[in-house]
């Protein structure tokens, strides 16, 4: 026995030795060991991304959420979209043959000159024309069978029977795009069962859309109420007054009053066509149990399709081989021809064949692959994401020498986006019931939180601190010394100096709160402050919060509580101070302004404007401005604004991130976009390039568990000697126990 | 003005009944004989001696107060007090509390960890690393840092050594004059532990807290010896007050519980019937629901109700109190069924017993029969669940408030440490020490906390107690 | 034995009763039907229509318990309670608060789960049992003393310093296996090394000294002395006599927590982004899905009851003396 065990253990001794030696000899190889990815795909024109959130909807009627744009984007088209390279953002043709320009009409009518004042303006009339010959993606609901006949629009329950995923359909089809697919998609916003976000904004501005909601929604109810069968609404069978199709290739949409921005709308998804096949397809019976609905396959004639769309791994985007082709803009700003990014102008788009998203829910794997190379762009701002990117740096927005060694580059851009920390307005404290106290209050507190400190601390300045409501590349923006607020800070040595501490503090006095004390009972002020940090960055952030209210001897209590609730209280008003950020919608002021306008008061209104904000004098200026065109004199009013709201200090003006994005040298083309969502058919990658470098930073440190091995051994054999020892000593161990 | 919060009160109750028992215990052989012979064990003595270490910490941290403001306009208005809350060890550790920095910044290091802009009077900018506030403002020539921490070192040794030699050699003169041995004696059954404590680990646990206490009172004022974070706050002024989380997280939720887990399992032993199946039915349905989610969703209600009753939680230290308390409760709501169903078992099997028949058909109430009989008889059973859980919920509270339902993210705990030290780690170049600290401060208290409670289950348990 | 099985399944039903009461309670207080809404239609231009819009969808718009105005038995039935909480009795899980079909979303990500807990279980009672052998063999000596001390300071190390750790080491500092993720078939075998070796290593502390006591109670008792003092080794005892019976408490002890390995571990998978239902469970917390927290807090019990009822069973199997009462 004893000596079989020996012999096993020499044996196995030698095994190791061997497989120690061999490993040695050739580590990994070109193929690293922690690949995530398998091995034949090394040298494909794949893009590796990732997403930590599964999208809640991909249809383009429902989704309004960064994270889902990235994907639908690049599916559906809107007849416009964002040129690329241009600054400041412009629109351009993407699907219709050019950007339409409307024109106007009375209340009787008749067309009016196009500089008529807007009062006059009745209707604005836009004519949409489409360009022939594209065609949508290989899709199931667009199968014909040799008859003519559409092969599953007619499908019972159990023809679903082994149907899981859309890709369970054997056969697909196609066929050209029409306007009829555009106004189609426009009526669906009015369907009962969308619920699209802007239905409200919308309703407002194209003419008859409420009524034909109402309309939708008392045939729905009919039909419901008679067939057990999931109700398919052919829209193209009632007509909405505002929309209409005009030709094969043209349609028409008539907005109430002038409304500027509209054409901005025009390149959002919302926009985009949907063939009515796939609607129809969609609703058949048994699809939404078996979750195949349009929520989840998007059908589209853009340059990408979903062809994997497994939200618990990955999805996968491949070129759509019905795609009508784009051309890579040949124009771009001073300086995109050194940052080579015109190098391939002119050249067809898509230049890469496949994106793979995975399922990355954790920040620090995600940012740990992306160095390893697995990851070709570190994604786009989510907040987690914000968390990994400044782990990179050191201080500033220079990459590290690390990241510099390793060829990843770095883009920035200011985002078209504002976080602020607003006053509740309603709040006897800080609000308007204070009057003038209250806002001494907001001023003294604007001077005393220092943004430049958090941007520094928690953000490595990678931001800029707000001057007001109006983030930098929105029209009315000001660089330089006329855009600070000349409340909060003072121009010096060519930069914003934020004004000293004193100043506050007389503010508190002024307010009746000096040191931070009522001055008629002495007590001490507390104030209230509600936010969404539950992160494992929030301690260290609410206790800066506080550090800051301190200097100025205020109290501040923080409320954190999960965005859930935080909805809430903004909604009942019950908040005193709450920080929240806004993106832009659309490149226009105002899309900021809003956010104060009275009657979009939350509690009362339930608006936009969380904090409540009513002023009068703000709200004339602000319906007098939003609805003109750029032009100095929409400028001057919009100086007026800004200068009433710094007075007013209803928010601490916050801070507007910079947009970050990390790539390795084998990513190209790639230049900040902050409007477009539809980039990825610009991207290109060098796959080569990866592999070598990928094989380079991945190879496998084996040491230390040979190592361990060698450990683990070394202190087997003293158990081994006393194991013998054991052995022969047994009988008079057992007798010893025995006593 | 002394504040009481919720788990201070709690605390000090427990203060008192473990007092009380000691005092009770006292007179009474069969009560103490068990204790000794704890720490007669090696370890369980040295295990003994760190736990009450963290346990005087944690107390010290249970006293809290406002402190008074200075007087305003001349001194006519009453006397008002800060809205903040402090504690005795606040006071204690106020150099530490108030030695902030900017933001990270590495163990005993002179400069920040990360590089910034500087300008200098000449307008220039320049990119380094700034110089600490608070970290070796005394050393006059900087390139002295090595030299004078190798020095604080020596220094502490020799120092501990000799505090240590005094307390030791004054202990033993104790017990030669105790006893009436011989030194030579005394000293040489000590050094071959055969005394009825066990000396030598009891000086060895000593001269180890000693020399620890002595070094960081020696060099943490001049330096943040475990680093700094992101707010630049010292690490180990966060690792100390995290103390009293843990110790109220591991004793409170056993406190809380123990009372439904004692009366529903005796009571169910006891008079059995429908009442015992009800009882079981309770702790076999709460049983089979995963505790974390049931966690999860106690501590969601939770904190609804602290949303809609914000005036019953004034400040910032109130309102995380009462978190931790509410903590304390779900834990104790999913942890108390298995103690619950031991005693129900013990009792099953003690109400069998021919006294305690004897004492029924003598017509003795059941009340008296289960406080006479029963409960001192399953005395072992409590006292071994409560030691045993106690590191089981330490570790508990870093898993929960990892997954975001523990304690409030302000307050200090290992497990939010923890939490936040995992982006610290994925940071290029690595911060490690928050981690390492909340590893070091956790990892003696459970480790102590088992070597105790294995102490207690050998010197309790009457299985062992007749195997041994 | 088959009508055991079938008394102790009717037992379970009460107890699923109450666990259904208690979810119901906890999860409708918490947070109304409106909150759910809001928080999954998204953070804009969020009306009061779409809300209950979103309600009438999911039927979240009936009353909790009683519906006043239905009328016959729809007073009781037709209400959330009925809906949401009853049906769960079928197996009938229904779509999630996002509208995904939950029984499809768990049978899917059962596997991984499976592909995680299956291997990490083997591999954990292999090693563990190794040594517990060893310290049981060694019982006395210096190696059991400081065998079971380095027992005790390994499980006095918090579940996540071996996570952030392991990860830390192995996944970034030698890359040996990927970081995290998951892929289907042989390939996920890279993926799951790491999370194996971790869940195994931060086990083994506490299980080894636990089974210890099992070895440690076999050895003490009396055909074993008897084997002793036939003349056998001490291998032969240990494996021959010691381990067979030991092996009754320690796989008994599996047994219950068998049918809970689908559940998957919520922290482990979450780290190291397997796609399972335990990353499945956290993801619903985290986005308070209620409709999918309910069916995981369901499905748990269920299966913890399952386990119970097969602890039983595998008693009476291997012990014929345990009566069946």
């Amino acid at each position: 026995m004893l000596t079989i065990i020996q012999r096993i253990t020499r044996g196995s001794g030698v095994l190791l030795m061997l497989l120690l030696l061999a490993s040695c000899g050739n580590p990994a190889g070109d193929h690293p060991w922690n690949n995530p990815y398998p091995a034949k795909d090394s040298l494909k024109n794949i893009l590796y991304s990732s997403f930590d959130e599964r999208p809640k909807h991909l249809d383009p009627i429902r989704s309004y959420s960064s994270n889902e744009y990235s994907i639908i984007a690049n599916i559906y088209e809107p007849p416009l979209q964002y040129h690329y390279l241009k600054r400041p953002y412009r629109l351009v043709p993407l699907t219709a043959s050019r950007v339409p320009v409307p024109f106007y009409l009375d209340e009787a009518g008749n067309p009016l000159p196009a500089d008529t004042p807007i009062e006059q303006i009745a209707w604005s009339i836009y004519d949409i024309e489409i360009k022939p010959g594209i065609r949508y993606q290989p899709h199931s609901a667009l199968a014909k069978s040799s008859t003519g006949e559409y092969r599953y629009h007619k499908l019972q329950e159990k023809d679903l029977d082994d149907i899981y995923t859309l890709s369970d359909f054997t056969e697909n089809g196609t066929r050209e795009l029409t306007a009829e697919d555009y106004v189609y998609q426009i009526k669906r916003l009015a369907h009962p069962q969308t619920n699209s976000p802007i239905f409200g904004v919308m309703s407002e501005y194209i003419d008859g859309l409420d009524e034909y909601a109402k309309q939708l929604k008392q045939v729905y109810q009919d039909r419901a109420a008679r067939q057990s069968n999931p109700v398919w609404l052919d829209l193209r069978q009632y007509d909405l007054v505002g929309v209409e199709v005009t030709g094969r290739y043209t349609y028409r949409i008539r907005i109430k009053g002038k409304y500027p921005q509209f054409k901005y709308w025009l390149a959002m998804p919302f926009f985009a066509p949907m063939p009515w096949e796939a609607d129809r397809f969609h609703t058949q019976p048994g699809m939404i149990d078996k979750n195949i609905t349009l929520n989840w396959y998007p059908i589209g004639t853009g340059p990408y399709m979903l062809t994997e769309n497994n939200p618990n791994l990955r999805m996968v985007l491949q070129r759509n081989p019905n795609f009508h082709g784009e051309l890579y803009p040949d124009e771009g700003m001073p300086g995109d021809v050194e940052a080579g990014m015109l190098d391939d102008a002119g050249k067809p788009i898509p230049f890469i064949d496949t994106v793979i998203n995975s399922l990355e829910l954790e920040s620090i794997p995600r940012w740990n692959k992306f160095l390893q190379g697995y990851y070709d762009v570190s994604g786009i701002a989510s907040d987690t994401f914000d968390q990994a990117i400044k782990i990179g740096n050191a201080g500033d927005l220079a990459l590290s020498d690390d990241m510099r060694e390793k060829g990843i580059q770095l883009s920035t851009a200011v985002a078209t986006s504002t976080y602020y920390f607003g006053f509740n307005m309603l709040d006897p404290v800080v609000g308007h019931p204070a009057g003038e106290r209250g806002r001494y209050l907001r001023q003294a507190i604007s001077i005393a939180v220092d943004k430049e400190e958090y941007i520094s601390i928690f953000m490595n300045g990678r931001g800029i601190a707000g001057q007001g409501p109006l983030p930098p590349g929105i029209y009315g923006y000001e660089e330089g010394e006329a855009g600070i607020n000349p409340l909060t800070h003072v121009w010096r040595d060519d930069r914003p100096i934020r004004r000293p501490l004193e100043e506050a503090r007389s503010l508190m006095a002024s307010a009746g709160y000096a040191d931070g004390r009522d001055a008629s009972s002495g007590e001490v002020l507390k104030l209230y402050y509600d936010t969404v940090a539950r992160g494992p960055d929030s301690k260290a952030q609410l206790n800066w919060w506080r550090k800051q209210f301190a200097k100025l001897g205020i109290e501040l209590i923080v409320r954190p509580t999960d965005y859930n609730r935080f909805q809430d209280k903004m909604l009942k008003g019950t908040a005193q101070m709450f920080s929240w950020g806004w993106n832009a919608d659309y490149p226009d002021p105002e899309n900021f302004l809003f956010l104060l306008y009275g009657p979009n008061g939350k509690v009362e209104h339930k608006g936009e404007n969380a904090g409540n904000y009513n002023n009068p004098e703000f709200d004339r200026l602000f319906e007098q401005m939003k609805n003109m065109e750029d032009s100095p004199e929409r400028l001057v009013i919009i100086q007026k604004i800004v200068d009433i709201l710094r007075q007013d200090a209803p928010w601490l003006w916050g801070l507007h991130p910079k947009s970050f994005a990390l790539y390795h040298d084998w990513y190209f083309n790639s230049k900040p976009n902050l409007m477009a969502n539809n980039t990825l058919k610009y991207k290109r990658i060098d796959p080569q390039l990866r592999t070598q470098k990928r094989a380079e930073w991945n190879q496998p440190v084996t040491w230390p568990l040979w190592l361990l091995l060698a450990l683990f051994l070394v202190s087997a054999a003293p158990a081994f000697i006393s194991y013998q020892r054991r052995q022969r000593a047994r009988p008079q161990l057992s007798a010893e126990e025995e006593a | 003005m002394i504040q009481v919060l919720w788990t201070d009160a709690l605390i000090f109750l427990l203060v008192a009944a473990i007092t009380g028992f000691a005092l009770y215990a006292r007179s009474r052989e069969h009560l103490r004989a068990p204790w000794r012979q704890v720490i007669r064990k090696p370890l369980g003595m040295s295990a003994l001696v760190i736990l009450l270490v963290y346990v005087l910490v944690g107390l010290l941290d249970s006293l809290h107060f406002r402190p008074e403001l200075e007087q305003q306009n001349g001194g006519n208005t009453e006397v008002q007090y800060a809205a903040s809350i402090e504690s005795v060890l606040d006071l204690m550790l106020d150099d530490l509390r108030s030695s902030t920095e900017k933001t990270y910044s590495a163990p005993f290091a002179l400069r920040q960890y990360n590089k910034e802009t500087i300008e200098d009077e000449q307008g220039n900018k320049r990119r380094e690393y700034p110089r600490l506030l608070h970290a070796g403002t005394h050393l006059q020539d900087l390139s002295m840092h090595a030299q004078d921490i190798t020095q604080r070192f020596l220094f502490t040794l020799m120092g501990g050594l000799m505090v240590w030699g005094l307390s030791v050699a004054f202990i033993v003169v104790l017990v030669v004059f105790k006893t009436g041995d011989p030194l030579q004696k005394v000293l040489h059954t000590m050094w071959h532990g055969q005394r009825d404590l066990p000396w030598r680990s009891l000086f060895a646990t000593l001269g180890f807290i000693l020399l620890v206490i002595l070094f960081l009172m020696n060099t943490a004022s001049v330096y943040h010896v475990l680093g700094t974070d992101k707010v630049g706050e010292d690490v180990l002024y966060q690792a100390i007050k995290s103390i009293r989380t843990g110790l109220v997280i591991g004793t409170l939720t056993t406190l809380i519980m123990l009372p439904f887990a004692v009366l529903l399992g005796i009571m169910a032993g006891y008079i059995k019937g429908w009442v015992d199946d009800v009882i079981q039915y309770i702790y076999t349905t709460l049983n089979s629901i995963p505790g974390v989610l049931l966690i999860a969703a106690a501590v969601l209600m939770m904190l609804v109700y602290m949303e809609t009753h914000p005036d019953l939680f004034g400040t910032g230290v109130e309102r995380s109190d009462f978190r931790l308390l509410f903590l304390c409760m779900i834990l104790g709501v999913t942890s108390w069924t298995g103690l619950c169903r031991l005693l129900r078992a013990e009792t099953l099997k003690l109400s069998e017993l021919e006294y305690v028949q004897a004492a029924e058909a003598l017509g003795v109430g059941r009340l008296k029969i289960i406080l006479r009989h029963i409960l001192p008889n399953v005395m072992h059973i409590i006292l071994i669940a409560i030691v045993m859980d106690f590191s089981g919920l330490v570790l508990a509270e870093a898993v929960l408030s990892y997954l975001n339902i523990g304690v409030d993210p302000t307050m200090y705990s290992w497990g939010n440490m923890i939490n936040s030290s995992r982006l610290e780690l994925a940071r290029e170049p690595i911060v490690w020490w928050a981690f390492m600290a909340a590893f070091i401060f956790m990892f003696l208290l459970v480790l102590s906390a088992n070597l105790f409670a294995d102490a207690v289950r050998d010197a309790f348990d009457p299985r062992l107690r007749e195997r041994a | 034995m088959i009508a055991y099985i079938i008394r102790r399944l009717l037992y379970a039903i009460p107890i699923l009763i109450g666990v259904n009461l208690i979810t119901f309670a906890l999860f409708f207080i918490v947070n109304p039907p409106d909150q759910m809404a809001r928080l999954h239609l998204g953070e804009r231009h969020v009306t009061q229509q779409a809300i209950d819009k979103w309600k009438t969808q999911r039927g979240y718009d009936r009353p909790l318990v009683i519906n006043s105005e239905a009328s016959g038995l729809g007073v009781v039935t037709d209400t959330i309670f009925f809906e949401k909480s009853l049906r769960l009795f079928v197996f009938d899980f229904g779509a999630s608060d996002n509208g995904r079909d939950i029984s499809y979303d768990i049978s899917q990500r059962m596997w991984p789960s499976l592909a995680i807990a299956i291997p990490s279980l083997i591999v954990a009672l292999v090693v563990n049992i190794f040594f517990a052998m060893l310290l049981a063999f060694f019982r006395g000596s210096y190696i059991d003393i400081w065998g079971v001390i380095l027992c005790v300071v390994l499980m006095s190390i918090s579940a996540l310093f071996y996570y952030i750790g392991g990860q830390f080491l192995v996944g970034k500092l030698l890359h040996l296996v990927p970081i995290s993720g998951y892929d289907t078939g042989l390939d996920a075998t890279k993926f799951i090394i790491l999370p194996v070796v971790i869940g195994v290593a931060s086990g083994i502390g506490a299980s080894t000294r636990w089974y210890r006591t099992f070895f440690l109670e076999e050895i003490a008792k009396d055909f074993v002395r008897t084997a002793r003092a036939k003349g056998l080794s001490e291998t032969t005892v240990l494996f021959r006599h010691v381990l067979k019976n030991a092996m009754i408490p320690i796989l008994t002890g599996i047994v219950v927590a068998l049918p809970l390995l689908f559940m998957g571990s919520l922290i482990l998978e979450s780290f190291f982004g397997i796609p399972g239902l335990g990353s499945y469970t956290i993801d619903a917390i985290n986005q308070q899905d209620f409709a999918i927290v309910r069916a995981m807090v369901f499905l748990g019990s269920v299966l913890y009851i399952v386990g119970l009822i097969l602890t039983d069973i595998s008693y009476t199997l291997v012990d014929p003396r345990v009566r069946l009462s």
